[in-house]
């Protein structure tokens, strides 16, 4: 599999912040890759630098074999770029937004008329093709914004957060399609808060934090990494529980009033723990990404 | 250098489309008021005043105020579309709706952006002058064929305003703070560029000063094309709007893309 992006040792300064610093990877053709990392991680800055909106401090970054600092033309026409912020024209139609965006890459007028045409059909936006942007719901804008960035078929898409403020049904419906797009062979980087998100889409992912790369892998290779397969969590622990926790050496994250035991699936240390000290608050679950995350991130509040 | 040749192509036509289309969803209200505008003047002046200041003497020439006052309110409107379109249009496109982000992710180049809101200014205002000059024209104020001229003024005219008015929109912190170049530059300009009196009436030390205005020189302009008349060598004033113009160009490249590039 050839990589169809490749970053090396990419930094951006800020004045006296390094929002990124030092990062290094790679993005297969066809792969679906996430980019994850609590608020001001330095996600975005690294998005915005992979197509070309701002220019690195410092490194390397090829898209399609091409250096983008001097073929960012040639490679802005292969990419497609789902924002964070919504950048619709909201003084003009469904339809009027995609057919422009066309424009500014130069696909004639008929066949940007086919694909937008194609484009809201495949994203439920049909029927509202002569509506005012403004006049749409926050599913709706979303949708729009995804179907603007296909206007040019792109080989590689990049999402920044494509289903923050969504509500389950929208996210549902993004998903959807997004994996469509993902088995039709199209590249796709993806940042995200959502771990639940990131587990179902992405084939492989780095978990950055203060500009660094923490984790690398897929997210079934991380879970068991990091978290384990299975999760007991404990509400209420007592002194007996983290006693007998501290002589046997397992692994556990004590947030106070919740205890989070990991342990391997059907070992006798968790048969031990249900019989001893599982008295009304406890859960046996699957490790999730959302364990790693929290794990390695932290749990204190940023920004 | 300043500008990398490589980053301006012809694609800035796509950005200036993109206005266009804006512009004709709100085509009926953008032309009331080129359209409502010199009949206004023409009435406040030509009947209010008129019983005042019958004619005024200007190159030589006696005329009367209002076929005076008439090319010179040509002038401002260019003046007027041109910079409000790349200050609080821009503005808003540039922070509110975010729209230069959007394009910035395709194959366009910010300073395709920043030409093509500039050109777009110039066309605004050369589409007002249009206008205002069919009914000033059918008031006589006009002389045919030779008025057809202000069309491609205006656009000229339009692109030194633009390109100031973009200059400012690269370095004003908060859309409030456009009162500021407007107070102390657009303001005094359409009052002391030989607008509504001859710069003459001027005392001599602040003559200079309003030589300086480019509306001054696209008022004489206007003048030499509606009325044959000029007090000043008009191609002197071609090139002060020119480099005006070139200047401003420059700075608003170098301040918009200081402030998109992040």
């Amino acid at each position: 599999m050839a990589d169809i992006i490749e970053v090396q040792h990419l930094c951006k300064r800020f004045g006296e912040v390094t929002a990124v610093d030092g990062i290094s990877f790679t993005v297969g053709a066809g792969e679906f890759f996430g980019l994850l990392g609590p608020n001001g991680a330095g996600k975005t800055t690294t998005i915005r630098m992979l197509y070309g909106f701002s220019p690195p401090s410092r490194g390397v970054i090829r898209v399609f074999g091409m250096d983008i600092s001097r073929d960012w033309r040639r490679i802005k026409a292969r990419i497609g770029v789902c924002q964070q912020d919504n950048t619709l024209d909201p003084d003009l139609t469904v339809e009027q937004n995609l057919i422009l965006f066309a424009g500014y890459f130069s696909i004639p007028r008929r066949e940007a008329r086919a694909r937008a045409a194609e484009l809201l059909d495949f994203f439920a936006l049909a029927n509202r093709r002569s509506a005012k942007v403004m006049d749409l719901s926050g599913g709706m804008i979303r949708r729009l914004t995804l179907a603007r960035a296909l206007i040019n078929r792109p080989e590689l898409l990049i999402l920044d957060e494509p289903t923050t403020g969504l509500d389950p049904q929208s996210r549902h419906q993004v998903w959807d399609r997004l994996e469509k797009l993902k088995a039709s062979g199209l590249s796709v980087v993806l940042t995200t808060h959502y771990m639940e998100e990131a587990s179902r889409l992405c084939d492989r992912l780095i978990i950055v934090d203060h500009g660094k790369i923490l984790v690398d892998g897929s997210p079934e290779e991380l879970t068991l990494r990091h978290v384990g397969r299975s999760v007991i969590e404990i509400g209420g622990p007592d002194q007996a529980l983290r006693d007998y926790l501290k002589a046997h050496e397992i692994a556990h994250d004590d947030l106070g009033q919740r205890l989070l035991l990991y342990t391997p699936d059907g070992n006798e240390i968790s048969t031990a723990v249900r019989d001893n000290f599982c008295h009304d608050q406890c859960t046996f679950r699957s490790g999730s990404l959302e364990d790693v995350f929290l794990r390695l991130t932290g749990r204190e509040l940023r920004e | 250098m300043i500008i990398d040749p490589q980053t301006i192509s012809w694609r800035f036509v796509k950005v200036w489309q993109r206005n266009l289309v804006t512009f004709q969803r709100i085509w009926k209200v953008n032309f009331i008021t080129p359209l409502l505008e010199p009949l206004l003047f023409i009435a406040a002046f030509g009947l209010g005043f008129a019983g005042l200041l019958s004619t005024i003497r200007y190159a030589g020439a006696e005329i009367s105020y209002t076929a005076f006052i008439a090319p010179a309110l040509v002038a401002t409107a260019v003046m007027n579309n041109a910079f409000f379109e790349t200050t609080y249009a821009s503005f808003v496109r540039m922070y509110y709706q975010k729209t230069f982000d959007g394009m910035l992710a395709t194959p366009l180049s910010i300073e395709e952006i920043i030409i093509a809101e500039i050109v777009w200014s110039a066309t605004k205002a050369a589409a007002a002058a249009t206008i205002m000059l069919a009914v000033l024209g059918a008031f006589g104020y006009v002389k045919w064929p030779l008025g057809l001229l202000m069309i491609p003024l205006a656009f000229f005219g339009g692109i030194a305003f633009g390109a100031v008015g973009l200059f400012f929109t690269g370095i004003i912190p908060t859309i409030e703070m456009f009162n500021l170049p407007i107070f102390l530059f657009v303001t005094p300009m359409f009052l002391f560029s030989g607008t509504f009196f001859p710069v003459s009436n001027l005392p001599l030390w602040a003559q200079p000063l309003a030589l300086a205005f480019p509306l001054y020189h696209l008022v004489q302009l206007s003048r030499l094309i509606c009325l044959g008349l000029h007090e000043t060598v008009p191609v002197l004033s071609v090139l002060y709007l020119a480099l005006f113009s070139v200047i401003f160009i420059l700075l608003a490249l170098v301040f918009m893309k200081k402030r998109l590039v992040k």
